[in-house]
């Protein structure tokens, strides 16, 4: 019986799914709007998947046993599908049972999943003046975006929606926050700049969302989304209250 | 209330006690004596009973609904129960496990409202429909297992593999360090290892890797011991127990009509809840079986003489 017991107890915590990876995570997740912060939110997370059901566009999915505390928590993987707050009511926020996703959001302007950053400058079409026509992710793509001046209500796949910019700006222009967050300034000429040339700045009001990640036609993703990142984590914001 | 506190005793693990029988029950113990049908003279119910699957077929069916629900009010959207087993929305009611909301409030630190309304909902409903019935009747790790314990008992009978008991105090040791563990670290390790939150996530939002843990955990009840979650392991199950201690819904026991000759101890996930049912045990001619019994009709089913049944205490018989 005692032998039985060793047993048991030896394979619930050397079973490898859960008694290793968390230790360390692998790597930073993007969580959903309103997540605490992350050692609590892993702890404040009942594993129901709630949030999954009411996203609109389904960004969020269930991370697996690799996350170890992580297994069932819920994160957002933005190239693929981020949220672009076309609930309009942080309605995972609203879903969750815990506050894991805290209640104490109202608005997405007050999100703070991470931060954009220009992660690969040398591959922007704004930066190198190109045009962007056509679609921004080729036709397999299978994400969703809310382009408010077709339809107000519901997302459309972005695979069916063709651009048309003189020089590239999607990550501007499909930004849910705004100039707040992200705006195009003229590439200076010491990082080489010149006519119908410009480059994204991320600024104070970015959340972290992921849509210009998402929506960003170079392969990889020329700005991506640090999740968790903050300004105190990175450089302070430039005079324009941005940085790239 | 004496027998609602040894009740609670043997969930939490203790060893079934044996008290002197009432006149009346040593009446009937007596008047067996010598007399009451040998096991070869019942071979024929004996037979038929071990090919009724009535209850069973019926607490699969709603089991399989009950997971169902919540797998088609994902896919197609119908939104009647949304959520996973952890905790979810009926028609917009908060629900909630009762163990794995207070986990997370431990390791928070924090009375989330939402998790205490879901979770006193659930409690009640348990309360009045028999604790552990949501074991059998609801959790998908309990059907899985029960076909692993079929190849357990099948391979057994070849002599392949041998069930080695473990005692049942595990499981409240258990139930006790992993709330400890939520409390001091602040994170919930028990629900990372449920396979019942797994299982219901991989019904409703795909399979995941995390199955393999489920698969580990059946393989090792298959080859070492027979239903080792739930019979050791499983703080969910045992806080169902718990609360289920004084529901109406019932298996009961009739001794003037038992045979004494032992197929429900074999076929019971909690046979010691049926010692009662040992020739000589019982101590009134009526008795209730005992709270951590989990209501799944294995011996409803399997009992020749009809000396075990369903019951719903304070209302005429349900059979």
């Amino acid at each position: 019986m005692l032998r039985g017991g060793v047993v048991t107890l030896a394979l619930l915590v050397l079973q490898p799914l859960a008694g290793i990876p968390l230790a360390r995570r692998l790597r930073d997740r993007l969580r959903p709007p309103g997540a605490l912060a992350e050692e609590a939110f892993l702890g404040a997370c009942i594993k129901c998947g709630q949030c999954v059901q009411v996203c609109p566009v389904q960004a969020i999915t269930l991370a697996d046993a690799g996350d170890g505390f992580g297994v069932g928590v819920p994160t957002i993987e933005a190239r693929e599908q981020a949220c672009d707050f076309s609930c309009d009511a942080l309605s995972c926020i609203l879903a969750c049972p815990t506050g894991a996703l805290s209640h104490g959001l109202k608005q997405k302007e007050e999100v703070r999943a991470g931060l954009a950053r220009l992660a690969r400058p040398e591959l922007c079409l704004a930066r190198r003046g190109e045009p962007l026509r056509g679609l921004a992710r080729g036709p397999g793509f299978q994400g969703l975006l809310r382009y408010e001046d077709v339809d107000r209500w519901n997302p459309l796949p972005m695979a069916r929606h063709a651009y048309d910019r003189e020089v590239c700006d999607l990550c501007v222009l499909e930004c849910p926050i705004g100039e707040s967050a992200i705006a195009m300034l003229p590439l200076p000429a010491a990082e080489g700049g010149g006519p119908g040339r410009s480059t994204p700045e991320v600024r104070s009001g970015c959340v972290g969302c992921g849509v210009c990640e998402m929506v960003c036609p170079a392969e990889p993703a020329a700005i991506v989304v640090d999740p968790r990142a903050n300004w105190s984590s990175r450089r302070k914001p430039g005079p324009a209250g941005g940085l790239v | 209330m004496a027998s609602v506190l040894d009740g609670l005793a043997l969930v939490l693990g203790r060893a079934p006690r044996r008290h002197p029988p009432s006149a009346a029950a040593a009446a009937i113990h007596a008047s067996k004596r010598g007399r009451a049908p040998k096991k070869h003279e019942l071979l024929e119910e004996i037979d038929e009973a071990a090919g009724n699957h009535t209850w069973r077929n019926r607490r699969w069916a709603v089991l399989v609904a009950i997971n169902l629900l919540f797998t088609l009010s994902f896919w197609v959207d119908v939104q009647l129960l949304e959520g996973s087993l952890t905790a979810s929305r009926l028609l917009g009611f908060h629900l909630a496990d009762v163990y794995s909301s207070a986990l997370v409030m431990l390791a928070q630190k924090h009375v989330a409202v939402n998790l205490v309304i879901g979770a006193s909902t659930v409690a009640l409903f348990w309360g009045l429909l028999g604790g552990r019935a949501f074991c059998s009747w609801v959790c998908p790790y309990h059907l899985v297992a029960e076909w692993a314990e079929m190849l357990h008992l099948r391979l057994a009978r070849r002599g392949i593999v041998s069930d080695h008991p473990i005692h049942r105090g595990v499981r409240t040791a258990f139930w006790v360090l992993f709330g400890v563990l939520a409390l001091v670290t602040g994170q919930t390790l028990f629900l990372a290892l449920n396979p019942i939150g797994i299982l219901s996530r991989a019904a409703i939002y795909g399979a995941s890797l995390a199955l393999v843990w489920v698969a580990a955990l059946l393989v090792f009840e298959v080859v070492y011991a027979r239903r080792a979650w739930c019979r050791y392991v499983c703080p969910i199950g045992l806080t169902y127990g718990l609360l289920g201690a004084k529901a109406p819904v019932r298996v009961t026991y009739d001794l003037e009509a038992c045979a004494h000759e032992g197929e429900c101890r074999k076929v019971c996930e909690v046979s010691h809840v049926l010692d009662l049912t040992i020739k000589g045990r019982a101590e009134e001619p009526k008795l209730d079986i005992g709270p951590d019994c989990t209501r799944c009709g294995l011996c409803v089913d399997i009992c020749p003489t009809g000396a075990l049944r369903y019951e719903l205490k304070g209302v005429k018989r349900l059979l």
